[in-house]
């Protein structure tokens, strides 16, 4: 789909964690291709969502590198020059620690452009993606203690499309959510993946979700599993029906 | 045949008995939201309810308020009888004061398992102290007896005594889920509410937190599991319970309910159908707002099957509200047949 050479996620030799002395990960490596998706699975506490937060430009790592479109990324958090910053689109687990509760869903959703200069796109990117994600009626007026999670999270979807990122990080996006919602919530993230050729890594524990929904999965091995200096481990799609029971 | 028939005429009383339990929240600008309306259901000693819908179709609220737990703005309708040994007609947990759900009931005839284990556990103190503070409370054990019951309470839950010094922050969330499952289980309560219990756990994890807690089942607890994860209920549950809009639109047998002939309501035929395992296609629309449900089936917006009928409230028949419930096979839709952007 795209002819851009380089990965649009790639990360190399990442070690990086809480504490210098006993880091999470251990020299981690992940490739992720534009229009790829990756599902990245492993147990709790193995790391996954500290590599979630490092290809999301949200933690910085003890070593290692990540390269966004080829581009090493020069900083992390705020100080991420902008256009590393709004190239990465992230949604987390849990909406209400993602979500400033005195915003509208509507601000909420075009925080990002506002946050880069460009609120005057405000009004028709909300509309768009609020219609991507159904959130209709009047809850685009309504703060986050005034919806549910599910509903929460589709606007924090929104929030992660608005400036249409190359690449897409989903850290257990739909934990919380029920059967439905997760299929609705996928449904408008690949919708978007396969028009817009962004590249998704997406983290969770569910491995008959990842598997549906990915290319490709790999998995961390556990904290205890001796992750010293080891690659992230891929493993083919596993065939249709070994998850149908 | 059904648990829930054979009680009626009280020669095998339930463990708990919920008739038309009703809870209305009043709000600001005169604003009332159904959280839950007219529910009813059995739950017998032995036996595993899983009570599974969406995020705010009303079943914490209902686990809330068999605890004694809602806020002072909820009004509730209804009964929720609790049978126990030697108490013959049940006590009301709606009707129940704070004192008495206090003293009696929460943590030693109810046992909550609750959804964050993080909110339930305090951060300054170490997980043995909490424990032994419950164990004392609850059994009244004191000096060498008290840490050995403390320890067996560990146990029970499964977690590790090595672990017993740590904080809250110090443990995984599997472990701290097992912490705040031996805290529930201190006081031998005959009746389990798992609230959420599984919510960010690992597959795994998930699998073995509800199969611990279908073994607390095996010497005579009941257990109602509340979860949005069906397949965590389809694992353990002995029958389901599905909730849309604040009522329980299906009540079935698990077998049933998951394997042939499958569900009988629409929506929970929707629920199931969207699971990755099976078709991965999400029910078209969302859940109505509590505080503006039609006075019909408030499934109708999203059903393929409403008719003009369904602007009247179908009632229970045979575990089913529904005018047109699904009956006979599943149909060939469903499992996993090949949608477009579905790559199996
Ligand atoms: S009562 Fe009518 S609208 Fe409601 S679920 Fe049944 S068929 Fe659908």
């Amino acid at each position: 789909m795209t002819a851009d050479p380089h990965p649009a996620l790639e990360l190399s030799g990442i070690t990086a964690g809480y504490e210098r002395r006993a880091p999470v990960l251990r020299d981690v490596s992940l490739t992720v291709h534009g229009s790829e998706a990756v599902g990245l699975l492993g147990p709790s506490g193995c790391g996954k969502s500290t590599l979630a937060k490092v290809a999301a430009l949200l933690h910085r790592p003890y070593a290692g590198t990540v390269r966004l479109g080829g581009e090493p990324a020069r900083g992390w958090r705020h100080r991420a020059p902008r256009a590393q910053r709004t190239a990465v689109g992230v949604v987390f687990q849990q909406p209400r620690l993602a979500a400033d509760p005195r915003l509208t869903l509507a601000a909420l959703i075009a925080e990002p452009l506002r946050a880069t200069g460009r609120g005057r796109e405000a009004t028709e990117r909300v509309r768009e993606l609020a219609d991507a994600v159904g959130l209709g009626g009047d809850l685009l007026d309504r703060r986050p203690h005034e919806v549910s999670d599910g509903q929460l999270q589709r606007a924090c979807v929104a929030r992660a499309l608005v400036l249409r990122p190359r690449v897409l990080v989903c850290d257990e996006m739909t934990a919380m959510l029920d059967a439905s919602t997760t299929a609705a919530l996928v449904t408008v993230v690949e919708d978007y993946r396969q028009r817009s050729g962004a590249a998704l890594l997406a983290v969770g524990h569910d491995r008959t979700l990842l598997e549906r929904w990915c290319d490709r999965t790999v998995e961390l091995a556990g904290a205890g599993g001796g992750t010293d200096g080891e690659e992230v481990r891929s493993a083919p799609r596993a065939p249709a029906d070994t998850s149908a029971g | 045949m059904s648990q829930d028939t054979a009680t009626t005429d009280g020669t095998r009383r339930p463990l708990l008995r919920v008739r038309e339990l009703t809870v209305r929240f009043g709000m600001r600008h005169g604003r009332r939201i159904a959280a839950v309306s007219d529910v009813s259901f059995d739950l017998a000693a032995g036996e595993c309810l899983a009570l599974v819908g969406e995020s705010g179709c009303g079943k914490s609220v209902l686990a809330s308020a068999l605890l004694g737990l809602l806020p002072a703005n909820a009004r509730t309708d209804g009964s929720a009888l609790l049978y126990g040994p030697g108490q013959g007609t049940g006590l009301d947990l709606l009707a129940a004061d704070e004192a008495t759900l206090a003293r009696t009931v929460r943590g030693r005839r109810v046992g909550l398992v609750p959804q964050s284990p993080a909110a339930h556990l305090t951060p300054v103190r170490t997980v043995r102290s909490q424990l032994a503070e419950t164990v004392r409370e609850l059994t009244g054990a004191r000096g060498r007896e008290l840490a050995a019951v403390t320890r067996a309470a560990a146990e029970r839950a499964a977690f590790p005594v090595d672990h017993l010094d740590r904080y809250p922050h110090q443990l995984s969330g599997g472990l701290a889920q097992r912490a705040a499952t031996a805290l529930a289980l201190v006081g031998d309560a005959p009746l389990l509410l798992a609230d959420e219990p599984t919510t960010g756990l690992d597959r795994d994890l998930v699998e073995r937190t509800v199969d611990e807690l279908r073994a607390h089942t095996d010497d005579g607890r009941g257990l109602l599991l509340i979860t949005h994860d069906l397949a965590a209920a389809e694992r353990v549950a002995d029958r389901v319970a599905v909730m849309y809009a604040g009522r329980v639109v299906e009540l079935a047998d698990a077998g049933d309910f998951f394997g042939e002939p499958g569900p009988r309501h629409p929506y929970a035929r929707g629920l199931l159908a969207a699971l990755p395992e099976r078709a991965f296609t999400p029910i078209p629309g969302m859940p109505p707002e509590l505080d503006a449900l039609p006075d019909g089936c408030a499934f109708a917006p999203r059903c393929t099957r409403a008719s003009a009928e369904c602007a009247r409230l179908p009632a229970a028949e045979e575990g089913v509200a529904c005018h047109h419930p699904v009956t006979g096979a599943r149909p060939a839709v469903g499992r996993r047949e090949g949608s477009e952007g579905s790559k199996v």
